[in-house]
């Protein structure tokens, strides 16, 4: 070992109130990551249902799973918010970081507005849409009373556009982050390269398209990969806003795990539901580490 | 369109000549559109929470109280009944601080010396517990739940307060610990070593050395756990008891209950009151903030 600090002292001793402080973190990463996931994908082979038992029944689990309407609605719905979410946040964000960028007044302000409903729980984005998009009272109610009285829109009721109501809570809440990180990136680029291509003559929307845009890659993957993660963890807002409502139409994955394991009892399902999304994160995550991993090494 | 230098982070160069042109009509009015969307939902939170229902029933959420009242408040603090509690938010408040105030202190406590030893102690093998946990940070919780429940039983501290502060140190700890790491890995070795020659050991260094001038990256771990913990929902369900639950969950209950008249204010109440922690440390803390989440963004 050729450590900085190396002194000749036994291997086990070496660094020792090092290592006895690092037993948090050890047990961390080995018992309740590793440990933990590999014993819920183990028990998603099994028959378990009030408590985990090793009695195992095969690809079962799975098969139940894609064969529940409620699974495939989730699945669904986890598809349609993702898509759309990640197009939205990243799109809104940019522009809204561009706009930023054009040495405007009033930008702390601005910032401050675009930002504080990432510092609200999904529980309260939940709940202020839900009033917000109340048939009623609502949104919709303002509208009809400025005379179109035919206007509808009640997504929270209407099991086809329910997820689209979500959506736009999810968007108002996260849209913020998105724009400062992008705002940063657009901070960190050279102003030569501005100077350049106005001196080049070419117009400012192709400079962003052309050059801003591929140099922001970096920013672009850290925050698809940011929304992507945070996309397949949707419960809270779910819950708080429609709980699953109208009629099971807004149901999500990780909605969908936390019921089979703590209230219907059926804790098999909910472990080879939670492997699904093990399993999705996986595909989201290994490309980019991928992508990270060669471009480390091409540097 | 005049080059204008870009001076620090801030637009603070020179204004552009012609205030109303088209392109910066253009620019404050999508700003302007943007930033409705922004704050009318916190806007509509205020006023609802300070009409009576006659008013609410009237249909106008946008309309300002014609008659301000704080009895939506006094009762979403006070009187709002969950299940068989009829005390209010106060409860779930009291049940937040109790789990937030030890849990930010006990995580951060725990992953500062995890990333000062990643950083200045590395033995064999270090690396490969921390790359675990970050790719822990992307697995979704769900999957660790279950085996959190039974890990947590087995010591005896299921649905204990102690329980849970437990998993927020153990969840919150992959960001936290790649803050830290970070951190002190950007400081200068000379530190360090000056440290190791003069025969200061692991704690010594610690305490007299790192901490005195790390408090910049402590207070924007501080604002990451205080926003994070008292924003959390699913660990505050799984892991407490319907008497000790936090004010996320109790909230919950209250505003979509089933049962009674449903009063718009008192949840508006309940909900503004909720999110003003969160909200408090937001105004306070400003830039710190947008550093810590862009240093906590890997949470997703």
């Amino acid at each position: 070992m050729s450590s900085v600090n190396a002194r000749p002292k036994s291997a086990v001793f070496k660094n020792l109130s090092a290592k006895i402080a690092a037993v948090p973190m050890i047990l961390t990463a080995m018992v309740v990551f590793l440990g933990g996931t590999i014993w819920t994908i183990v028990y998603s082979f099994t028959n378990s249902k009030l408590l985990p038992r090793l009695n195992f029944v095969g690809f079962d689990q799975f098969e139940r799973l894609w064969s529940s309407a409620r699974w495939i609605t989730s699945v669904e719905n986890l598809a349609i918010y993702g898509a759309l979410s990640l197009v939205f946040s990243l799109v809104v964000g940019f522009l809204l970081a561009v706009l930023m960028d054009q040495k405007i007044r009033f930008e702390n302000t601005l910032r401050t507005i675009f930002l504080y409903p990432f510092a609200l729980s999904f529980i309260v984005t939940g709940l202020v849409w839900q009033w917000l998009l109340n048939p009623e009272l609502g949104l919709q109610n303002i509208v009809r009373s400025l005379g179109f009285t035919n206007f509808t829109f009640d997504p929270l009721y209407d099991a086809n556009i329910v997820i689209y109501g979500v959506l736009i809570a999810g968007l108002w809440q996260g849209t913020g982050l998105i724009m400062v990180l992008m705002l940063a990136g657009l901070r960190g680029i050279d102003e030569e390269i501005w100077r350049a291509a106005r001196v080049d003559g070419i117009p400012t929307w192709k400079t962003y398209v052309f050059i801003i845009i591929p140099m922001l890659r970096p920013v672009f993957i850290t925050t698809l990969v940011l929304i992507g993660a945070g996309i397949i963890k949707v419960y809270d807002l779910i819950v708080a806003q429609t709980g699953g409502g109208p009629g099971g139409a807004s149901e999500v994955p990780a909605k969908y795990v936390y019921d089979f394991m703590f209230g219907a009892q059926n804790l098999g399902q909910g472990f080879a539901a939670s492997t699904m999304m093990l399993i999705t994160v996986i595909i989201i995550i290994i490309p980019w580490a991928f992508m990270e991993f060669s471009q480390r090494r091409s540097r | 369109m005049a080059a204008v230098e870009l001076s620090g982070a801030g637009p603070r160069g020179p204004r552009p000549k012609r205030t109303f042109s088209g392109r910066n009509i253009m620019i404050y009015g999508t700003l302007f559109v943007a930033a409705v969307y922004y704050a009318l939902p916190l806007y509509v939170m205020i006023v609802t929470s300070l009409k009576g229902m006659p008013e609410i029933r009237m249909g106008n959420i946008f309309s300002p109280p014609m008659e301000i009242t704080f009895e939506p408040w006094v009762k979403a603090w006070a009187q709002a009944c969950t299940g068989l509690n009829c005390d209010g938010l106060s409860r779930g408040f009291m049940n937040s601080v109790i789990i937030t105030v030890p849990s930010v202190i006990i995580s951060i406590a725990v992953a500062s010396v995890n990333g000062y030893t990643l950083a200045n102690w590395k033995f064999k093998g270090a690396d490969a517990f921390f790359t675990i946990l970050i790719v822990g940070a992307f697995i979704p919780y769900q999957i660790m739940l279950y085996p959190m429940v039974i890990i947590l039983r087995q010591i005896g501290l299921y649905g204990e307060l102690s329980g849970l502060i437990l998993v927020h140190t153990v969840f919150g700890m992959p960001v936290l610990t790649l803050l830290f790491r970070n951190y002190f890995t950007s400081l200068p070795e000379e530190l360090f070593k000056a440290g190791r020659v003069d025969g200061a050991g692991f704690w010594n260094i610690y305490f007299r050395i790192m901490l005195p001038i790390s408090l910049p990256i402590f207070v924007v771990a501080m604002i990451l756990q205080i926003t994070g913990i008292w924003n959390d929902f699913l660990f505050g369900v799984v892991f407490t008891k319907p008497d000790t639950y936090p004010m996320t969950v109790q909230l919950n209950n209250i505003v979509n209950s089933v049962q009674g008249v449903k009063e718009y204010n008192v949840n508006m109440a309940a909900t503004l009151i909720t999110g003003l922690v969160p909200l408090f440390v937001y105004f306070v803390s400003g830039k710190l903030f947008v550093r810590g989440i862009a240093a906590g963004a890997v949470k997703g």
